[in-house]
């Protein structure tokens, strides 16, 4: 049942213009069993929220993407790339997919403005004043361009997710992953990571959200997808989720988060 | 005072009898030092002392060393400030004070007043690189370097210019064996303890092994095995012709000793920095040596820099081992001025207690750098 509902997915919106296409992908830890052969297609500056219990295997989900995690068996495409063992690939893959972090993973040991300027002076070699005038551009759209020269052990929580955000999009990704972005935050912190991700969700970007935060999934997703143990077993929009869904195991954990 | 000295009855017993100890032992080793000890063993062998058997119609090689080096800390005050100004300031007027000190002629000759005297005027001198516009970093740093092979050249000579004929390193003993032995051991140990441990954490089997069996086999060894094992065995495995100086085989013993011991306290760095860190460098497109490079060695480093400097304080004390294998270093100097000569018979006791001075002078100079080092590395440590 949820595979055919993946496949439907797939047959759609074509497998051709896919972002990112996952063709049964299947996932062991040791002998556990984590993906049991998903199955997605998403297109170019959609926003889907990934959602379900813990251990449903919703994070391997999203780290396998710019593969921090691999997989075993079937095939995933980002942007046209596949994803080998190739190491040209794999950082390929990586420059054009940002990812945004449950713990924010910072770098303790450098300035915010450092934090943002690195990858794209390493890896994409912005010259030093380029880069600068880009990360400042991108504190202004995270809204907190004063702290610019501040680490980022003096900066609350909220602001640190902010400034992974921006660290995440001076490679001027093309895709977006966040892995339970607000899961660590205080709740008065969470609205302002939130918005700015509402803003980027507007500005076309494509994103995949791995959160429980249903207000924001209600409003800026396109598509839900429900999590549950290795494989994806309801996808919808918020609409069809909240209002009508299909499937127990999703009514039963919508009525326990909500 | 009172609060901290007397707030209590046994704490008032405990302040009155620890005063009574220390003025029971302090005063005697005073009085001892300024009026019955016997400092001539010491101030009659300054020239021992600094350079051991260095040709004396040379010095004037080791004067020019020890300039060049004030200038280094000259320039690095200029640059810094902070630590460097205590150093240069210290070397400034510690060395102004030595050429005025009342010793005899005879001690400490007109000449070598000069040339020490010459030395704050080179930390001032170097001092003035912040009126230009070579004051950065770098440039600290590169003239430390140059100036680190320039002094090697200077002591030892260079091939072709009669006015530096050849010193070969078996003349140089006392404090500038030493210092060669400690800094050339400390500058090459460090990267090859980087290398070690990196090489331990290797995903390549045969790369790692070969590690973990150097770490393992030098660490399992005593530094004077090592030592006797570079002196004996080593020339066995080279080439007739080849003869590889003395003080260099030395130096390979020291340095492959503390490599190990710097390999595993790296080790221990490593492994300190989270694996979110690794993961947020990855996602961000970096690859594996810019990761290494940018994000996880300057963390791991500043997590172990107590046990770094550690160790390096440990080498600087390790190098008077080197007496076993008959080189003269500032203690093999000592040894041999009391034992050597008549005159100095029963002195054992000031030469010992300079020798001890001269080492913690040296060694509390790196703890205290490595303390300030931390304090002013540790912002935005979380």
């Amino acid at each position: 049942m949820a595979e055919d509902q993946a496949r439907q997915d797939q047959d759609r919106n074509g497998q051709a213009d896919g972002m990112i296409v996952f063709r049964d992908v299947h996932k062991w830890f040791g002998d556990f069993h984590v993906l049991k052969g998903v199955n997605i297609n998403i297109e170019r500056g959609e926003v889907v929220v990934v959602f379900g219990p813990s251990g449903s295997g919703k994070s391997t989900f999203i780290r396998t993407i710019n593969r921090l995690e691999e997989y075993q068996r079937g095939q995933i495409v980002v942007d046209g790339v596949e994803l080998t063992h190739d190491i040209r690939h794999i950082e390929t893959v990586r420059r054009d997919v940002g990812m945004v972090f449950q713990s924010f993973n910072l770098f303790p040991h450098l300035t915010v403005m450092q934090n943002i300027t690195l990858a794209p002076s390493k890896v994409r070699k912005l010259p030093r004043k380029d880069a600068e005038v880009a990360a400042m551009e991108l504190l202004e759209r995270v809204g907190i361009p004063e702290q610019a020269q501040k680490y980022p052990a003096e900066l609350s929580g909220g602001q640190q997710q902010r400034v992974a955000i921006a660290r995440a999009l001076a490679m001027r990704p093309k895709v977006m992953l966040f892995d339970e972005p607000t899961s660590a935050l205080d709740p008065e912190m969470i609205k302002e990571v939130l918005d700015v991700m509402g803003e980027l969700a507007s500005s076309g970007m494509t994103m995949i959200v791995v959160t429980h935060e249903m207000g924001f999934a209600k409003e800026v997703a396109h598509r839900l997808v429900m999590f549950d143990d290795g494989n994806i077993i309801e996808a919808g929009t918020p609409d069809q989720i909240f209002e009508n869904p299909q499937q127990e195991r999703t009514k039963l954990f919508l009525s326990q988060i909500l | 005072m009172k609060a901290n000295l007397f707030n209590t009855w046994y704490n008032s017993v405990l302040t009155v009898l620890i005063v009574t100890v220390l003025f029971l032992t302090v005063k005697p080793a005073l009085v001892w030092a300024f009026s019955a000890a016997d400092w001539s063993p010491i101030t009659s062998n300054l020239k021992l002392f600094l350079a051991g058997q260095y040709p004396l119609d040379q010095m004037w090689r080791v004067g020019v060393s020890v300039l060049i080096f004030s200038t280094v800390f000259g320039v690095a005050w200029g640059v810094w400030g902070g630590v460097a100004r205590n150093f240069a300031l210290l070397i400034a007027i510690g060395l102004g004070a030595l050429a005025f000190a009342p010793l005899s002629l005879d001690d400490l000759g007109l000449q070598a007043r000069v040339w020490i005297i010459a030395n704050p005027v080179a930390v001032v001198l170097g001092h003035q690189i912040h009126r230009t516009p070579l004051a950065a970093s770098r440039w600290v740093i590169i003239w430390a370097l140059a100036s680190f092979v320039l002094v090697l050249a200077v002591l030892r000579g260079v091939p072709g210019v009669p006015w530096l004929p050849e010193v070969p390193t078996g003349a140089w003993g006392g404090l500038l064996l030493t210092f060669l032995l400690a800094l050339v051991g400390i500058v090459a140990s460090f990267p090859l303890g980087v290398l070690l441990a990196l090489g331990r954490r290797s995903n390549l089997p045969v790369l790692k092994g070969l590690c973990v069996l150097f770490i393992e086999l030098v660490r399992g060894v005593p530094l004077v095995s090592l030592l006797f094992m570079t002196q004996v065995i080593v020339p066995l495995f080279l080439p007739e012709d080849l003869r590889l100086d003395r003080v260099l085989r030395a130096l390979f013993a020291i340095t492959l000793f503390s490599s190990a011991y710097m390999a595993e306290n790296i080790r221990g760095g490593l492994q300190s920095v989270p694996q979110g860190q690794v993961e947020a460098a990855r996602a961000l497109g970096l690859g594996g040596a810019h990761t290494m490079l940018f994000i996880v060695l300057p963390q791991a480093l500043r997590a172990v820099i107590p046990a770094i400097v550690g160790q390096f304080i440990s080498l600087f004390k390790d190098t008077s081992l080197v007496v076993t294998v008959g080189l003269l270093d500032v203690l093999g100097i000592g040894k041999s001025i009391v034992l050597g000569n008549v005159e100095w018979v029963g002195s054992q006791r000031e030469v010992y207690i300079f020798i001890a001075l001269l080492f913690w002078v040296f060694t509390y100079s790196m703890s205290y750098t490595s303390r300030k080092l931390e304090s002013a590395l540790g912002v935005g440590k979380r």
